[in-house]
């Protein structure tokens, strides 16, 4: 691990595999059915929502229940704006408002700590929730919006996009001096700030970029709901999904939160279609539960460690 | 002008004065000890000059300037470094990663990536743990890590360094090289503040002493006048005679 010191040309090189992979599936649409086309666009939206949850919660340690609210923020963002203006607009509108939300809770909120923070920010969720609803009915006198539809190829395009990009800014953070502050303030708050770290910054602004990408996922989305209210748009699952997966996956890698999230959404996809429905929940808390217990680097650490073992190599660094 | 001036400096803790109304300086160069009784207040007055917690009332001001209401980076980036009695290291982190942390963000104009490394590699050697660079921090001695925290202040181009009980727990020979540490940071141009229980290296390095008992001032001179004050000896001295050993 080396902070601070992108060498791009190794940066290039390293992943080939995960590049071949990224082809593959951006060219489902020519291949596959529709089924599939539909069945990635949930793996990306969980991907997504996976590797932005942990560029702040990963590396800071702090728990934030809060990306429902921020991907529900996305998705009125296209309900309101949808039918007025070209969809990257209304994306960027998504992304945007996000950071914003996330920047003013940000503020407000990381100076809690542990439990607290994230009983606050999943707080957020209902507040969010109660409170549109209650615009909506007294002053709107509506329930729910209609969104402008998009076909399922474009949906599927502006997501992986939009994953690109998370994947890209998720890296950059890690390896720069910005990811190792992130850092030294998970390991130990007090002592980054008195090694010169402004610290309640840099979460905050950590807080408000991962909520970004959490937006526009949700800016997309709502196109494929055609019709949203914000029993929909906030929907808490949509907070923990995110948060279990990436715990799963392992977060001490950036493709940890990635293969959380595709094993989960598979997971969801083959038991929800199956006579397993109500169990969904049970198992998803089940292997979570067993994967703090037993995984705590996730099931990418546990492969980091057993091809160490392979090779022989001693105990190296881990992160990164 | 002293370089860092406390008047009045007073912090409760509820209805505990945990340091109550102490005046204190230090110059440029010094090497100030701060020694008392356990609960004395010494790592409180430390607090409240790095800014971990405020002072009520009172004024810390340094270089002239008031200091206290600032922020813990700010008063890094001033030129204040710290230690913690209780070790607070990036314990995941390797250590070099540990100290560039120290060179990345403490200092007022920051340096490149290199150059961090470079003076982080540098630092490393000073204090003599080139060898562990690259272990996670949490893999070394306690001894060490207490190193490890010496190394990744210097890293943030310190003024004033508060090294908070550095010298407990070591045998002999750790303790004369430690001394031998402090010292040689003296001179590169660091005032230093130290609190110490070991009084062997409190007499031996220090130019001048203060004494804190139940959060007051006690004492306020050189080693010699400390040592022979019957207030100190009888408040602390006595009492922690075995703490010299
Ligand atoms: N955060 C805190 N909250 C409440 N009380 C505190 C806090 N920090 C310190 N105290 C109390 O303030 C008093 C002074 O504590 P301090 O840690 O400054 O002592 P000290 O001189 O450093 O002692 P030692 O030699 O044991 O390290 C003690 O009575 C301690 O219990
Ligand atoms: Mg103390």
């Amino acid at each position: 691990m080396n902070f601070s010191s992108i060498n791009w040309k190794r940066a290039a090189m390293q992943p080939g595999i995960p590049v071949l992979l990224l082809i593959l599936v951006a060219l489902a649409p020519l291949y596959g059915s529709g089924y599939i086309v539909t069945l990635f666009t949930y793996f990306i939206l969980y991907m997504v929502l996976s590797v932005s949850w942990t560029i702040f919660s990963g590396s800071t340690g702090y728990i934030s229940l809060a990306s429902a609210a921020f991907y529900g923020v996305g998705i009125y963002a296209a309900a309101m704006f949808g039918e007025r203006m070209p969809f990257i607009f209304v994306i960027l509108i998504g992304g945007i408002a996000s950071f914003i939300l996330a920047f003013i809770v940000g503020a407000i909120t990381l100076r809690l700590r542990g439990i607290y923070f994230a009983m606050f920010t999943f707080g957020l969720v209902v507040l969010m929730k109660e409170v549109i609803h209650y615009w909506e009915i007294t002053i709107e006198g509506t329930r729910g919006h209609f969104v402008i539809y998009q076909s399922n190829e474009t949906i599927f395009y502006y997501l992986l996009g939009i994953f690109i990009v998370t994947m890209i800014v998720a890296y950059i953070i890690r390896k720069s001096r910005y990811g190792l502050a992130l850092a030294s303030i998970g390991e130990n708050e007090e002592a980054a700030g008195h090694t010169g770290i402004n610290v309640t910054m840099v979460k905050v602004i950590t807080f408000a970029i991962s909520a970004v990408f959490m937006g526009a996922a949700g800016a997309v989305m709502a196109t494929k709901f055609t019709y949203i209210d914000p029993g929909v748009a906030f929907n808490p699952m949509m907070s923990f999904s995110p948060a279990l997966m990436a715990i799963f996956g392992g977060m001490g890698s950036i493709y940890g939160p990635v293969v959380g999230a595709v094993f989960f959404s598979y997971l969801q996809e083959w038991l929800m279609t199956g006579s397993l429905k109500n169990y969904y929940m049970l198992i998803f808390g089940a292997i979570l539960v067993l994967t703090i217990i037993y995984l705590p680097s996730g099931i990418t650490g546990l492969i980091q460690n057993l091809w160490r073992r392979i090779r022989g190599a001693r105990s190296a660094p881990t992160r990164g | 002008m002293h370089l860092l001036e406390g008047e009045k400096v007073t912090k409760y803790f509820g209805g505990l004065a945990a340091v109550s109304e102490v005046d204190f300086y230090v110059d440029e160069g010094e090497i100030l000890g701060l020694i008392g009784p356990n609960g004395a207040g010494k790592t409180t007055l430390f607090n409240l000059i790095s800014a971990a917690l405020e002072p009520k009332p009172g004024v810390i001001k340094f270089r002239d300037e008031q200091i206290n209401g600032l922020r813990p980076y700010k008063i890094c980036r001033l030129g204040i470094a710290r230690t913690f009695q209780t070790v607070k290291i990036f314990g995941n982190l390797p250590v070099i990663e540990n100290v560039r942390v120290g060179s990345l963000f403490g200092p007022l104009k920051g340096l490149s990536t290199a150059e961090a490394t470079k003076v982080a590699l540098e630092l490393l050697e000073f204090v003599g743990l080139s060898k562990v660079a690259y272990t996670p921090a949490r893999d070394m001695t306690l001894v060490n890590q207490k190193r490890l925290e010496v190394a990744r202040a210097l890293a943030t181009k310190p003024t004033l360094l508060l090294l908070d009980e550095l010298m407990a727990g070591l045998n002999q020979t750790e303790l004369l090289d430690t001394m031998e540490l402090v010292k040689q940071i003296q001179k590169k141009g660091i005032t230093i503040i130290m609190i110490e229980h070991v009084m062997k290296a409190i007499m031996g390095i220090c130019d001048r002493i203060i004494v804190l008992h139940h959060g007051k001032k006690i004492a306020d001179g050189t080693p010699e006048e400390v040592a022979n004050s019957k207030k100190v000896i009888e408040v602390y001295l006595g009492e922690a005679s075995d703490a010299g050993s």
